[in-house]
Parts: C-alpha cells; structure tokens; sequence
C-alpha cells in the first residue's frame, strides 16, 4: 500500500514544473507561490514517514521495487557465458534512519530555500523549474537504493545547480559554473567508474546486496576476482569522488567560488545539503562497502580532517568577505565530519552524522541571513558593514545566534556534533584529536571576530541609513531552522534514534 | 542461371531495398518531367512516405524466428538479424534526414537541383541497407560505394558555395583513397580464401595454419580497417570530417554524422566478426581478439583528439565533426573489447542513442544558422530568449550527447562502459579514457547552453521553424529521453528479436 508513498516523495516537485511550464511567464506572482507550494508535498511526506517512524512503525514497508533496465543478459554464445550474468537493474527505493533523516533534512530546507528566493531577480519560472528539479535529485539520492539510481539522482542535481549559479549569480558566476561542472563532473566520472567496478565484479547494483556480499556476510559468489588492492583502490577513488563533494582540501576551491557566487537560497542548499551527499556517500559506500580498507586508513583520514578543520579555520580567520568567511568555516566543519568517521566507534560515527545535520542548518541559517543583508545593504564586506545592530537589530542578532550554533555552544545542534566527534575520536586517536581542537578556539575566533565586526562598532559607510531590518515572510525560514538548531541541542536522541541502527550497523561491519 | 532459378529466389525479403530504388526512380523521373513551377519537395514528402513503408516492411519481418536467416541470390544478400537491427536505425535515421531536407533552405536557395537532394538521399540510403545485409564482399563494396558516390554529390549541392564545393572535393579525393585501400585489403583475403562470398570464407579462414597466413591477414585486416575509419571517421582518418562537415548543407551533415557512420560500423562489424572470428592467432586464440589492441589505439586517439580539438571550435559544425570523432573513438570501444555478451546490443544502442540526440541537434542548429551563412557559436546567444522551447530541446540533445543521466546517451554510454570492464575484456585504461574524455566533452557541449541561455540575443528577430524540424525535433527529443529513463524497451526489442552471433555466423537458406 506503501509502494507509491516514497515514489511520491521524491517526484512529488514534478507536479510543481509541470504546472509552472503552463503559467506564463509574466505572472510572476502565482510562479511564485506555485514554486514554493510545489515543495511542500515532500516536506509533508517526510515528516509523516518521521512521524510514523517515531511511532515505532518499520521504514521497509516504504520500499519500491521496479524492474527497469537489463544489461548483457542475453545468453549469445551459450557455452562460452552462462546465461544471467547481470542480474536486471531494478528501480529501487527505500529509506533506514540515517537516510529519512538526510531526506526530513533536504525537505525542510527545499522549502525553506524556496521562501528565500524572495531575493532572486529575475526569469522566476526558469528558476523555480530548475530549484524543482534540484530538490528532486536530492531526495532521490538519499533514497536511491541501487547504485544506477544514486548516480541518477547525483547528476541530476549537477545540471540545474550549473545554471541556477550560471544564470542567477553574482559577478563572477559563469566561471563559478564551469568550477562547480567540472569539478564535480570529475568526481561523478570516478565515482560512475566504481560502481560500475562494482556491478561487474558482483552482478547487482543493489547496495545492500553489495555491501553484503563485499562484507562477508552474503553466500552469493563474486563474479570475478576482488583482490584487497582492488578494495583499497575502489575506496581510495571514492574518497576522491565524494572528496571533491564534501570537500576535502585540496579538492575544494570550487566549492569557495559556489558559496560566493551562487544566490543565497542555493547556496543554502549547496551547504545544507550538497556537500552533505559527500559525507553521506562516504558513510554508506565508504564505511558500508570496504570496512576493513576504510579501517586502514582511518589515520589518514583523521589527519584529512584536522587539515580541513584547521585549514578552514585559519583562512577564515583572515577574510574581509563575510561570504568567504563563512565558505571556508564549511570547509572547517566538514572537518569534524572526516574526523569523526575516523574514529569509527560510536561516538565518532555518531558526532560525523550529527555534524552532517547541524552544519546543515547552521549554514543554511547563516546564508540566508547574508542573502538578506547583502539584498539590503549591498555588499558582504565586513569591513563595511561595522554597527549593523544599530541599523538591522534583529538581523545582527540573529547572526550572532548563527554564529554561536557553529561555535558550538552547549544547547545548540552544534555542539552536540563537535563533543561526539571529538569523544570519539580522542578514544582512538588523542594526539590528532587534541591537535584537532585547537580548531575550536579558532572557529570561535573566526566567527566572532566577523560577527562582532560586522554588527557593532559605529556605522561603516558601506551601506545607507534606512536598511530595512528582518521582515514578513523573512521570520519563517530564520525560525524554523533556529528551533531545529536548538531541539538537536537539547533533545540530541530525536535523532540519535533514529541514527541509531545505521551506526550499529557500521560499527558491526567494522568489527569493533 | 535462368529465369527459374531466378524466380525461385525469396525476393520478398528484399521489399524495403525495392520500395526505396522504386521510389529513388520515380522520383528522378518526376524530377525530370514535372514542370519546373511545381514545388519539389513534393517529392520529398514522397521520399519520407517510402523511408516509412519500407520500415514498416522491415517491422514486419522481425518476427521470422531467431534461426532462420534467409539468403538469396547465392547467400550475396542475407536478411538476418543483424541486418534487421542496423538496417532500422539506417532507415529511422534517412527519415529524419529527409524532413531536415525537405525544410532546408540555404541562402542562395536550391533551386533547379532540389530534386536531386532527395534521390540522392535515397540511393545513399540504399547503398547504407545493401551494407547491411551483404554476404558478400562484393555486394559489401558496391554497397559502400553507392553509399559514397551519393554522399559525395551531396556534399556539394550548393553549387553557388565555395565551402560547399570544396568540402565536395576533399571528400572525393579523401573517399577515394579510403576506398581503394579498402579494397586493396579486401583483395588479400580473397587471395587468401579463393572467394570472396562471407560464409565460405569463415569456413575456410577457420582451417588456415594461422602460422602461415598471420602476417598477410594482419596486413588485410588493417588495410580493410583503416579504409573504412574514413567512413566512420576516427582519428587520425578524421580529417576530412570537419570540412566536409562544415561545407556540405545541415541535412547532409546529418546524413553523414549518423547514416554513414552507422553504416560505416556495420560493414566494420560484419567483415571482422566473419572473417576475423574464426580465424586463429599465432597463440591460438581469436584474431579478432588478438587485433583489439589496435582498435583499442585508434579509438583512444579518436577519443581525446576528437574532444580536445571540439573545444577549441567557433565553428559549430566543426565542433559537431570532432565531437562526432569522439563518439566514432566510444563506438570503437566495444569493437576493441570484443566481449560478446555485450558488443552487438552496446553498439546497436549506441548508434540508435546516437541518431536521435545528433540529428537532433543538428536540426535544431539547421534553423538556427539558416539565416546567414555564419555557423559561429554566437549565433546561439540567446536562444532560450527567442526561442525558448527549441533552445530546451536542444539543452537535451546536448545533455545526451554529454552522457548525463536520464538521456538515452547516458545509458549508450553505460552498456558500453559496461562491456569494457566486465570479466573477459577488462579494458580498464579505456574505460578510464572514455569517462575522463566525457568530462571533458561538458565543456563545449555546456558551452553552447551557455551560449543559449545566459548571453544576450543579438537580434529578437524570430526564428522560422519550418514543420519538418519540429517533427524531427520533437521525435528525436521524445526518443532520447525515453531511450534514457526507460532504455527497458529498446533493449529488450533487441534482446527478444535478434540473436546478431548465432545468426551472423550460420548459413542463410
């Protein structure tokens, strides 16, 4: 009966382009409010399927299961192949904790960054058919449950991002675009070489069977020879492709230029959860597939994740945009993703999904509160934007909210996610780990410093008297991710719970 | 042989290839005696309605069960389910073809010498169908060569065009030499075999001493494979392809990017897999298997020469030539691989993606460049402001012919990068190669969405969209997506109908 819920769930935005294909173009008001009406079916959805969860009801019976497409099966020369060598590729979707709660997450912010569109400019109806199609590919990718549709859904949302930053930027938003393509075009390039490495060697796309087969605990037969280095070679290429999505410095400049360039409401996506598919993909096929390998190198991945983290932190620490300030405080924080991995026990795993989710709303929080100042004052400049609390009460306070969720302070999603990661990772690793904190301290030093000297101080002569401060429509999207900030905080096992089985699961797989 | 014998022949399995000549006569008569005020394409019109029912023809002899191959005329001409498969692709191909011909219109008009256009167009189609059904390396030859005199006047029926002229030019002098060492190569083998009929070659390739013969069949097999690159134009035998590309009319341009090509790559197939299959290796195995890595050079240089070069193009008919060379260097992969489950269904859906998602971009850009003679890649500035559902349309196209999921290009590109790393072939570096040059292909095919949707129009001036490109346009941009999200049907019309290696090895009767 359930069959069609999650096939609704990811296709539902569909029924909003078609309908905005026959608005004309000029209504711009009704795009407007079909745009952001067409992202609330999902949202609906994955808050019921939560609900329902919550309430203790199984997420197998969301499962779908399509025959689709069928390779090489014909049986042509007879007694050189056996006849089904590749078992058909099916069209398979389906939820556990970890991805419903990736899905609650790129459903609350689909709509919300609908909301923040306010700020676009200009062609709405071209903008809000590629946003629809955005949102689509990211709900998809988190449900995907073979790995054809993954890769389906992963490119889907590569080519409305090219535009959506090509086309509704800033200055430099062409170049910004052909980064993001190429990059990430590279990195989907590897990763379609590994699963298809995959499909040959185990005759199914299925993840599950897959990881099951690659761990041991599955009594169908390899197809051909996997070899220890071929593992290590398949993780190494995914380390690489979800890398580049994460980032993981040195595969980051594009993503700096996405954050600067892309209009805010994407870029509250684009760091609430695009780079998140890097750390979910990691986990799943990373961790899920090649446990043993992913163990091997846990000690380099830690020390990725301390780069990162201090990496971020230290350029950060020396920006005058406050956009590139918070671009490389993304970097940092998906630091404390790598580390926490690295770890592998329970708290690490626990603190790298948990960091996944809040980074998810603290930077989509921040970014809309940048869209909305720079729509106002017109500029991101710290440096001319001293005494904005005079000006903008309410916007410079709540930035200060923002940025005290990304410092971590006790209460707040953030710091629930650091003191996880960072538990876990001095069990395994102290020296690294304490290396690893001075992150911290420069985090809070960062943000404050940008912060403080955007917002107090005596007026700057960056902008006019008579900005606006927050208003109307504005409230919705800054509380709704606030309450979300702070129920992580105080009320972790709301999603500790559901997470719970996934980080089992791991944490088995890795044998320890 | 008399006329019983004559008449005892199965001549209904040749009905498409009547219906086509039969119409391509009628037609040139027509031509001839029709008052010159009446409009040709009339006979245009004419010609598609034939390309329909023979198709239709076609259609219908799917069904004649997977091991009965019918040869006739001393197994010269064979219908099996090879030349069942390719030879609808060529005949979906000419159809969309001769709807870009019927509407085109070049600057200085047509005139007097519309008519030829599309006889021509029909005995090139001929040619490509007579390739495709031969048992013999004589029908072969006169096929591929009716094939190519078509092409070659064709290239230049803009008379008044110097481009057009000299595209005419190159590619005579080029396609003759392609042809004499062609042929030169096919003479080894008959010398070899005493024959030149397929079927008892095989029989007798398979009891050759392989020792003896190696070195004069290495010479046949590459002189034969390298006059026919020109056909398929892969590098370095590419060179001719970006002027004639560019000179000849669009229409012809996209007769000679898909039909040719494809029929290129199914006398390819049917000459190596027949000969060369049987045949044994100095180690004993399959010389077919053995040469791979010849292949496997050629389509590595068409792969990166033809992207590389594609991006640094104005012109977009010569970045459609390289990027054309990159899709012949993807088409060699399976060829180089030679993995049987694979080759033929990764090829056949290859070349089936290949004909919608380019001719439909050459159709889209046929209207678009009609007004002027300029191809620049500017005259796509503003596209989507003009013309905003043809600049979508095309968005696909390019989408498909840069392998993004959810286009039929994608999944051609898949089964191909499938075939290649799965067990017996494990050509990993070219599997690498073929997804590392697909990046590399975003950024000109990206290049002209870019061109399309976020510079400025020079002129709001409307474009004219004559019917015949909708119909193409549309058709071919139902046919990729659904090639692309439901691939399902088409492979399994092939899987369920044709049996290609069964049947290409077994005597008709």
């Amino acid at each position: 009966m359930n069959s069609i819920f999650l096939t609704a769930l990811i296709f539902a935005p569909l029924l909003g382009i078609l309908v905005l294909l026959f608005t004309p173009k000029t209504n711009v008001e009704a795009i407007k409010i079909v745009g952001f009406l067409a992202t609330l079916p999902s949202l609906i959805l994955a808050l019921i399927a939560f609900w329902q969860y919550k309430a203790g009801a199984g997420l197998e019976q969301y499962a779908v299961n399509r025959e689709w497409i069928t390779f090489g099966n014909k049986d042509l020369t007879g007694e050189i192949y056996g006849s089904q060598v590749y078992q058909p590729i099916s069209f398979e979707l389906g939820i556990n904790g970890f991805s419903l709660v990736m899905i609650l997450l790129t459903a609350v912010l689909s709509t919300l960054a609908a909301i923040a569109s306010i700020h676009v400019k200009k062609e709405w109806k071209g903008y809000f058919i590629l946003f629809l199609l955005l949102q689509i590919g990211m709900l998809g990718v988190f449900a995907a449950e073979n790995l054809l549709l993954f890769f389906f859904f992963f490119e889907l949302t590569l080519i409305p991002m090219f535009f959506l930053i090509g086309k509704w930027g800033y200055f430099e938003k062409e170049s910004a675009a052909y980064r993001f393509l190429i990059y990430n075009g590279l990195g989907s390039a590897i990763l379609l070489i590994v699963f298809v490495v995959l499909f040959t060697k185990t005759g199914t796309m299925n993840i599950a069977e897959i990881t099951a087969m690659f761990t041991g605990n599955s009594d169908a037969m390899f197809l051909g020879e996997v070899s220890d280095d071929l593992r290590m070679g398949l993780l190494i290429a995914l380390l690489v492709a979800f890398g580049i999505k994460l980032p993981i410095v040195p595969l980051h400049s594009w993503m700096l230029k996405v954050h600067v360039q892309a209009p805010p409401s994407i870029v509250m996506l684009h760091a609430g959860v695009l780079l998140k598919i890097g750390a979910f993909g990691l986990i799943r096929f990373g961790v899920g597939i090649f446990p043993e390998q992913f163990d091997q190198l846990a000690f380099i991945l830690a020390i990725l994740g301390v780069v990162n983290l201090l990496y971020g932190a230290f350029l950060a620490l020396i920006q005058t945009d406050f956009k590139m300030v918070l671009a490389y405080s993304s970097i940092s924080h998906m630091g404390i993703v790598l580390i926490g991995l690295a770890a592998l026990n329970e708290a690490g795993v626990q603190g790298a999904i948990f960091q996944v989710v809040s980074h998810g709303f603290i930077a989509a929080l921040l970014f809309f509160l940048i869209g909305v100042m720079y729509e106002r004052t017109g500029t991101t400049d710290i440096g001319k934007l001293g005494g904005l609390a005079k000006a903008m009460p309410l916007t410079a306070g709540f930035f200060l909210v923002g940025a005290m969720a990304s410092i971590g302070l006790p209460g707040m999603s953030g710091f629930v996610s650091e003191f996880l990661a960072f538990m876990g990772l001095f069990n395994e690793m102290p020296v690294v780990a304490a290396v690893g904190t001075l992150g911290i301290i420069l985090t809070a030093a960062y943000l404050l410093r940008a912060v403080l000297g955007m917002t107090f101080g005596t007026k700057a002569a960056g902008y006019s008297e008579k900005v606006v401060d927050l208003r109307g429509v504005e409230f919705v999207p800054v509380f709704a991710m606030l309450l979300f900030i702070i129920l992580i905080g105080v009320y972790p096992s709301i999603l500790a719970q559901p997470l719970q089985e996934t980080i089992n699961a791991i944490i088995l797989g890795i044998g320890g | 042989m008399d006329l019983e014998t004559l008449l005892s022949f199965d001549w209904s399995v040749m009905a498409p290839e009547f219906i086509i000549l039969g119409v391509a006569t009628l037609l040139s008569l027509l031509d001839l005696f029709l008052p010159k005020k009446i409009d040709r394409r009339l006979l245009g019109w004419l010609g598609f309605a034939s390309i329909l029912v023979a198709l239709g023809f076609l259609v219908g002899m799917y069904d004649k069960g997977p091991e009965e191959v019918t040869a006739i005329l001393y197994e010269t001409y064979r219908l099996d389910s090879f030349a069942m498969a390719f030879k609808t692709l060529i005949l979906v191909g000419a159809a969309f073809v001769m709807l870009m011909a019927i509407s085109y219109e070049p600057k200085e008009g047509l005139r007097e010498y519309r008519g030829e256009f599309f006889y021509l167009l029909l005995l090139g189609v001929l040619g490509a169908m007579i390739m495709s059904s031969s048992g013999d390396l004589i029908t072969l030859f006169v096929g591929l060569e009716l094939l190519s005199l078509a092409s070659y006047v064709l290239a230049g029926l803009r008379k008044k065009n110097l481009q057009s002229n000299e595209a005419a030019m190159k590619y005579v002098i080029n396609g003759g030499i392609a042809t004499a060492i062609t042929l030169f190569g096919m003479s080894y083998v008959y010398g070899l075999t005493g024959t030149t009929n397929l079927q008892e070659m095989w029989v007798s390739l398979s009891q050759i001493n392989a020792h003896d013969m190696q070195y004069l069949l290495v010479i046949a097999f590459m002189m034969m494979f390298v006059g026919l690159s020109f056909k398929l134009a892969t590098a370095p035998f590419h060179m001719w392809a970006p002027d004639v590309y560019q000179g000849a009319p669009t229409p012809v341009t996209a007769f000679l990017a898909v039909v040719s090509k494809t029929a290129g790559f199914i006398i390819v197939l049917r000459l190596f897999v027949t000969l060369f299959f049987p045949t044994r290796a100095a180690e004993g195995a399959s010389m077919l298997f053995s040469m791979g890595e010849f292949i496997a050079v050629l389509a590595v240089a068409s792969m990166i020469i033809g992207n590389f070069v594609a991006l640094r193009q104005r012109n977009v008919k010569r970045m459609f030539a390289y990027s054309g060379v990159a899709h012949a260097g993807y088409l060699l992969v399976p060829l180089a691989t030679v993995n049987f489950i694979f080759i033929f269904e990764a090829m056949w859906f290859y070349l089936a993606a290949y004909l919608f998602m380019n001719i439909g971009a050459l159709a889209v850009l046929q209207v678009v460049t009609a007004r002027d003679d300029s191809e620049d890649l500017s005259r796509f500035a503003g596209l989507y402001q003009r013309a905003p559902l043809l600049a979508v349309l095309m968005s696909v196209f390019l989408l498909s012919l840069a392998g993004i999921p959810g286009t039929a290009g994608f999944i051609g590109k898949l089964s191909i990068f499938v075939g290649a790393i799965s067990e017996p072939s494990n050509a990993y570096v070219l599997a690498s190669v073929l997804i590392l040059t697909t990046v590399v292909s975003y950024f000109y095919y990206f290049g002209i969405m870019t061109q399309m949707f976020f510079r400025p129009a020079a002129s709001q001036e409307r474009i004219h969209v004559p019917v015949g490109i909708w119909i193409t346009v549309f058709v071919c941009a139902i046919g990729t997506l659904v090639l692309g999200i439901l691939p399902g049907l088409a492979l399994n019309l092939f899987g369920s109908n044709f049996d290609i290696l069964k049947d290409i090895l077994v005597p008709g009767n």
